[in-house]
């Protein structure tokens, strides 16, 4: 997988996560353009299309597009369901997942995200392992940040 | 201190955190821009605090506008900062965010090195799981390098967890340092079989990327994949073994067999449509064997992707039609049988799916079922909404159609009236895309100008219907395709009168200028054709009143803005202005206003240059200002490439440049030139052959199709009278041929209804030979440009080559068996045949003596051919034996056969070219009787055997699509299957008929011989020098020769003799010594070398299959012997 974009109906980009190493402007532009063709379909249009010398396998959740790019030999339906997959974690996590979900917490998105690919690749297959990762590093991180009320940080305690 | 800490965390109760931002943002609608200018003011403020909380908060907001797309490559330092931090909290928004923002040039991820190497060794699996994300974003070769070695050892570290993100971190790391490949390598082997299922998927994951960059060195490891395949039930992970198996079937063919078997059993069973997909799509892609459990598999592919398009999913519908692109690439019959569905397809809702169908309609055309696909399209095209998708499906149905030279189209009426009905198109931008195919198709197919024509005048009187809105329309440019084919083939025209009325009409002048113009110009061209029309008749008023009607009309294009039509209108009004000056003195004008538009406008393939022979005198390859002893071809001796030879001589040289230096320069020239687009390629053997023609009346002049003569170079002017003349004679001739066609077309026509697009144009390819020259000599060139000829000629080549092979002088060893069947009455011409009356038939006589019959044949032979070949090769010194032979009685039946390689007439693959020969027949009916019902049958030997239709047995006859009136002569084609084309071979057959007079019937049979020489498998190829070079150095060849004794001619007759009886090119010529080759219909190669001093001719000769070289030696030395 070369980037994942995820973007609102109204071509607000939420979320993007690039493989490659790719230059900033040149991501604007991409962005850009591939927004403005997703967008444009049909609901009834299929999932695929053909774009430079990639594969776009997109889908759209609720008022969400999530939108893959792949390599000419990758497989649109495997890639659907790694979409698919996203999906359903981020809303365990959630619970119902909204777009504002993603908004308001989009570094979690991104740490789900980086749980379950890394370097464009599928980590893990199991629902589950990833998302008890997720959950033990919050635990984590609680753990930092409860010991230490604000009190405690203001220095009077 | 403790007052800065305290007063830092005040400070940072009233930061805004992340959902402040993300909120102050959605409330800002109207000036974003102001508000996140303000808020990064902000945060820089918060980054230069030293409260790490602080400053990770702030990341965080950064990384938030990093993604809106603000740059935020200013605080790379502060992010390293929040990476370092000892939190984990604060140490994943920093990898986060250098994750999101850091590239490989980022100057400050050097500094991280350390940093990076501590949290992977951290003892929270999470802080190293959090680097090792990080760093698969943003690793760079530096860091890869010094890393590499601890991401090594976290392969085997005790977590799954860490194991299996180390594992897929290492795909990165190849990438940006590939020495480490080799070290790592058994490591991440062994990760195959490790025992977490996340892990060993990771491993797979990364050995089938790099697989895919490389198969090769994977290849050990297939045993290993195939258990894995064999057992994994993970969908995902069987994916990615099946992919990696697809890159390594190609380099192990016993693989894919192997495969075969699990992958059939995967498309069973599986309920996983992106599995089925997978297998579906990696057995496509592996055509390396045609095992009979391949072709079963290939069919199960095509079952399988039949129901994912009959599915109602659109996304599988999609993938179906993909991946039967692929097939129809490799299999395109099992695609073909799915036509109905994919024409479906055409219905769905679905754009993108739609343009799938439309792609694949494109590769499934035949002749067949062309006409029925291309119904079915205009049907959508009247439904299609949207002129996108509407100019999508005419450019394909253009598309469709004029593929590979209109290689489908069997009916050009139909096609006409397919582009007619397209105009009727509202609003399409395509109508010069129409206009060319009109254009293309009237000019290229000459038998169909009459319908054209007579369509095309409907369209300019209709023209109105057309033009609705006439600036933007872009379908009015048909009728600049209308108004000139109207104009050039106005001799067509049923109604020409009304036609140039419409022409002339006022609202004309409402099209586009250059339409305007084609108008005009094509005006004055009709008005030639009507007057020379009207002449003929007593009536001088007609012709009078079409002079007054383009008097009338035309002063309003005089008036035109355009100055194209400006300018012609005014020329051609006083032209005609002058005209009728002369009509009211009863001058007859119709001839000489004609005159101003004769000659046919014939088209030229795109090679026609090289039919120019270089002039006598002229090197292409000489230096312009050197001396002319340099010049001269004769530096460069032939390259000992048979067998080391002496130089026959030297010549004084002048100049110390030594020759290898003149040849190596030569040699860059020649390179240049051929690379150079701009440069004119002469054919080399055709610059070799005619070199020793003397003096200026031998200059050979070719005749090209085009309407303004090519200047060669070096003619004489006086030459141009005899070039008219010549062109007059050809124009005769080509009537003469056209007539002859016209009959044999009518014939085709009646039996299958079909157009062939080729009969009507060969004469653009084949060259007339003019100037008389030894007739064997341009056979060769003109056989040889044929062969060069690129395949969008194809449908005028396959004619040329008949009309060639019917034309060349057989050679003695293609013997022609002939037989005459009435030895009775005196000796005649053959021109007096047809019109003796007294010729009663006689019951032909098949009980002529053997001999007798033998001695017929051979005469008789010769002076069909040399009939025949009067149009295209005036005899010069043979012409007296000929006559002489002309004596012969009457002859009832003529065969006139030969073998024709079937490859060089079908370029378009056929798979099994190599084995197929096609023997074209000519049957003359010399009698006065009626011939019919014939039938005509070969006894197929075990070898050679003739191509009958489906369901009629072996020995069946194949009847003649024709029949033969007095004097009429057609020709048949029949196609033979040959296993070994390295044998000569004969085949014995019998023509059966009935014979039929006025008064009786008889049934008669007449025995003939088929001889299938080697030589008549041999196709001429031209090979240029430095393939030929190569292709013997590459020693596959085994050589052999033979000795000619006797031989009395000039070298370049004896040359052109080989190519023309043998099928060779000339490759190179020096001197007296030349390189040859040709190829067989199987590919075998042939070269010879050819060299003669006195009477004597030594050929040497390679060929890797040696029997065949044997016997093409023996036919060309039977060909000298009998010379």
């Amino acid at each position: 997988m070369r980037f994942m974009l995820l973007f609102s109906r109204q071509g607000k980009l939420r979320l993007q996560k690039w493989y490659t190493a790719t230059a900033e402007r040149d991501k604007k532009k991409m962005v850009r353009e591939l927004m403005q063709i997703v967008l444009a379909r049909k609901p009834k249009m299929c999932s695929f299309l053909e774009w430079r010398d990639l594969k776009i396998v997109y889908k759209r959740y609720a008022s969400l597009y999530f939108c893959c790019a792949i390599e000419e030999q990758d497989n649109e339906l495997i890639t659907l369901e790694v979409i698919h997959r996203f999906v359903e974690l981020l809303d365990k996590y959630f619970g119902s997942v909204c777009e504002l979900d993603i908004i308001f917490n989009f570094e979690k998105a991104y740490f789900i995200l980086d749980e379950f690919l890394m370097g464009g690749e599928i980590q893990d297959t199991s629902k589950k392992s990833v998302l008890k990762a997720i959950e033990q590093a919050d635990l984590l991180q609680e753990e930092d940040e409860s010991p230490r009320s604000v009190l405690e940080e203001m220095g009077l305690a | 201190m403790a007052l800065k800490i305290v007063k830092g965390s005040i400070d940072r109760m009233f930061d805004k955190n992340l959902q402040d931002l993300v909120r102050g943002i959605r409330n800002h609608k109207e000036d974003e821009a102001k508000y996140i200018s303000t808020c990064i003011d902000e945060i820089k403020q918060e980054l230069k605090q030293d409260n790490i909380a602080v400053k990770a908060n702030a990341v965080c907001k950064l990384t938030y506008l990093q993604m809106l797309g603000y740059d935020v490559s200013w605080a790379a330092f502060n992010i390293v900062e929040v990476m370092s931090s000892s939190k984990f909290t604060y140490k994943r928004i920093g990898y986060l965010a250098a994750s999101q923002c850091f590239h490989e040039n980022t100057d400050v991820i050097m500094l991280t090195t350390n940093q990076i190497r501590k949290d992977l060794s951290s003892p929270n699996q999470y802080d190293t799981g959090v680097a090792l994300t990080g760093l698969s974003c943003f690793v760079t070769p530096d860091l890869a390098r010094d890393l590499a070695n601890d991401i090594m050892t976290l392969m085997s570290h005790t977590k799954p967890y860490i194991r299996k993100k180390a594992v897929l971190i290492m795909y990165k790391v190849f990438l940006k340092y590939p020495e480490s490949l080799r070290p790592a390598f058994p490591r991440l082997k062994e990760k195959l079989e490790d025992p977490d299922p996340g892990v060993q998927s990771a491993a797979v994951n990364v050995i089938c990327e790099l697989a895919r960059r490389n198969p090769k060195n994977y290849l050990s490891l297939a045993p290993l994949f195939f258990k894995l395949m064999t057992s994994s039930t993970n969908n995902w992970v069987l994916i990615k073994i099946i992919k990696l198996f697809g890159a390594l079937t190609p380099l192990e063919p016993r693989l894919g067999k192997k495969l075969i078997e699990p992958l059939t059993n995967l498309i069973h069973s599986t309920s996983a449509m992106s599995l089925l997909y997978e297998c579906v799509n990696t057995v496509i892609a592996g055509q390396y064997s045609c095992s009979v459990g391949h072709i079963k598999s290939h069919l199960l592919c095509v079952q399988k992707l039949r129901i994912l398009i009959e599915d109602s999913d659109q996304n599988l519908k999609y993938l179906g039609l993909l991946a039967m692109s692929k097939i129809l690439k490799t299999h395109p019959k099992s695609v073909q049988s799915h036509k109905d569905l994919i024409l479906q397809c055409l219905d769905d809702k679905d754009e993108s799916i739609r343009l799938r169908a439309l792609d694949l309609l494109y590769g499934m055309v035949s002749k067949k079922n062309l006409m029925e696909i291309v119904k079915k399209l205009m049907i959508h095209v009247d439904k299609a909404e949207g002129t996108t998708y509407r100019d999508e499906l005419l450019t394909k149905i253009i598309d469709i159609c004029s593929q590979s030279n209109y290689q489908y189209i069997t009916n050009f009426e139909w096609y006409i009236s397919i582009l007619v009905e397209l105009t009727r198109l509202e609003g399409t931008r395509h109508g010069h895309l129409i206009a060319s195919q009109m254009l293309d198709v009237a000019i290229r197919v000459k038998a169909i100008r009459v319908f054209a024509v007579a369509q095309m005048a409907t369209l300019l009187d209709n023209a109105h219907l057309l033009t609705g809105n006439m600036q933007r329309n872009g379908i009015c440019e048909v009728l600049y395709a209308a108004a000139w084919i109207c104009g050039e083939f106005s001799e067509h025209l049923e109604n020409p009168v009304q036609t140039l009325e419409a022409m002339l009409r006022p609202k004309v002048a409402t099209l586009p200028g250059h339409i305007q113009a084609v108008y005009v110009q094509n005006a004055a061209k009709l008005f030639a054709t009507i007057l020379k029309n009207q002449e003929g008749n007593t009536d001088s008023t007609a012709a009078q009143e079409t002079s007054q009607m383009m008097i009338d009309r035309l002063p309003l294009f005089v008036q035109s803005a355009n100055l194209e039509v400006q300018e012609r209108a005014s020329c051609i009004l006083q032209l005609v202005k002058y005209i009728q000056k002369l009509q009211q003195k009863d001058v007859e004008v119709a001839e000489e206003v004609s005159a101003l538009f004769a000659g046919e406008l014939n088209p030229v393939a795109p090679k026609a240059q090289k039919k120019v022979p270089v002039p006598e005198g002229l090197d292409l390859d000489a230096w312009i200002n050197e001396p002319p002893s340099e010049s001269e071809s004769e530096d460069e001796q032939p390259k000992a490439i048979f067998t080391k030879e002496e130089p026959k001589h030297s010549r004084p040289r002048h100049t110390e440049v030594d020759e290898k230096e003149l040849a190596r320069r030569r040699e860059a020239r020649k390179q240049e030139q051929a690379n150079n687009p701009f440069y004119i390629k002469a054919s080399p053997s055709s610059q070799k052959v005619y070199q020793e023609a003397p003096g200026v009346e031998h200059i050979p002049v070719v005749q090209i199709d085009l309407s303004v003569p090519l200047k060669v170079p070096g003619l004489p002017m006086s030459d141009q009278y005899v070039k008219l003349e010549e062109e007059r004679r050809q124009k005769e001739r080509a009537e003469k041929k056209k007539k002859e066609k016209k009959k044999r077309k009518e014939k085709r026509s009646g039996r299958g209804k079909k157009h062939d697009s080729g009969p009507e144009s060969e004469e653009d390819i084949t060259p007339a030979h003019v100037v008389d020259i030894v007739t064997e000599e341009m056979p060769e060139v003109a056989q040889e440009d044929q062969n060069r000829l690129p395949s969008p000629y194809l449908c005028r080549v396959k004619v040329c080559i008949c009309m060639f092979c019917l034309c060349r002088p057989l050679a003695d060893s293609e013997k022609l068996p002939v037989r005459s069947h009435r030895a009775a009455g005196a000796p005649k011409s053959s021109a007096e045949d047809g019109e003796a009356e007294n010729a009663t038939p006689q019951e032909p006589k098949k009980k002529s003596s053997k001999e007798k019959r033998d001695k017929k044949k051979d005469k008789e032979r010769d002076r069909k051919v040399r009939l025949r070949c009067w149009k295209h090769f005036p005899p010069s010194g043979h012409k007296s034996d000929s006559r002489s032979t002309q004596s012969e009685g009457r002859t009832v039946v003529t065969f006139l056969v030969f073998p024709l390689p079937r490859k060089v007439c079908d370029i378009q693959g056929n798979l099994q070219d190599g084995s197929q020969v096609v023997v074209s027949v000519i049957f003359e009916n010399k009698s006065d009787s009626f011939l019919k019902s014939m039938e005509f049958n070969v006894l197929d030997s075990l070898n050679s055997k003739l191509q009958r239709p489906e369901g009629s047995g072996p020995h069946d006859g194949l009847t003649v699509p024709f029949q033969l009136p007095p004097g009429v002569s057609n020709e048949a084609r029949f196609v033979f299957t040959v296993q070994s084309i390295v044998m000569p071979q004969k085949l014995k057959g019998t023509l059966t008929f009935i014979v039929k007079n006025e008064d009786s019937s008889t049934h008669e049979k007449l025995d003939f011989k088929l001889h299938f020489t080697c030589t008549s498998y041999l196709i001429t190829t031209p090979c240029y020098s430095d393939a030929f070079a190569k292709l013997l150095e590459s020693g596959d060849l085994k050589s052999s020769s033979v000795r000619l004794e006797g031989v009395n001619m000039p070298f370049h007759h004896l040359l052109a003799r080989i190519c023309f009886h043998h099928h060779f090119s000339v490759v190179e010529r020096i001197d007296s010594c030349a390189s040859m080759y040709s190829r067989s219909i199987q590919g075998h190669h042939v070269c010879l070398l050819v060299k003669t001093s006195g009477q004597t001719v030594s050929i040497d000769a390679k060929c890797d299959e040696p029997t065949l070289l044997g016997n093409v030696l023996d036919e060309i030395k039977q060909t000298f012997s009998q010379c």
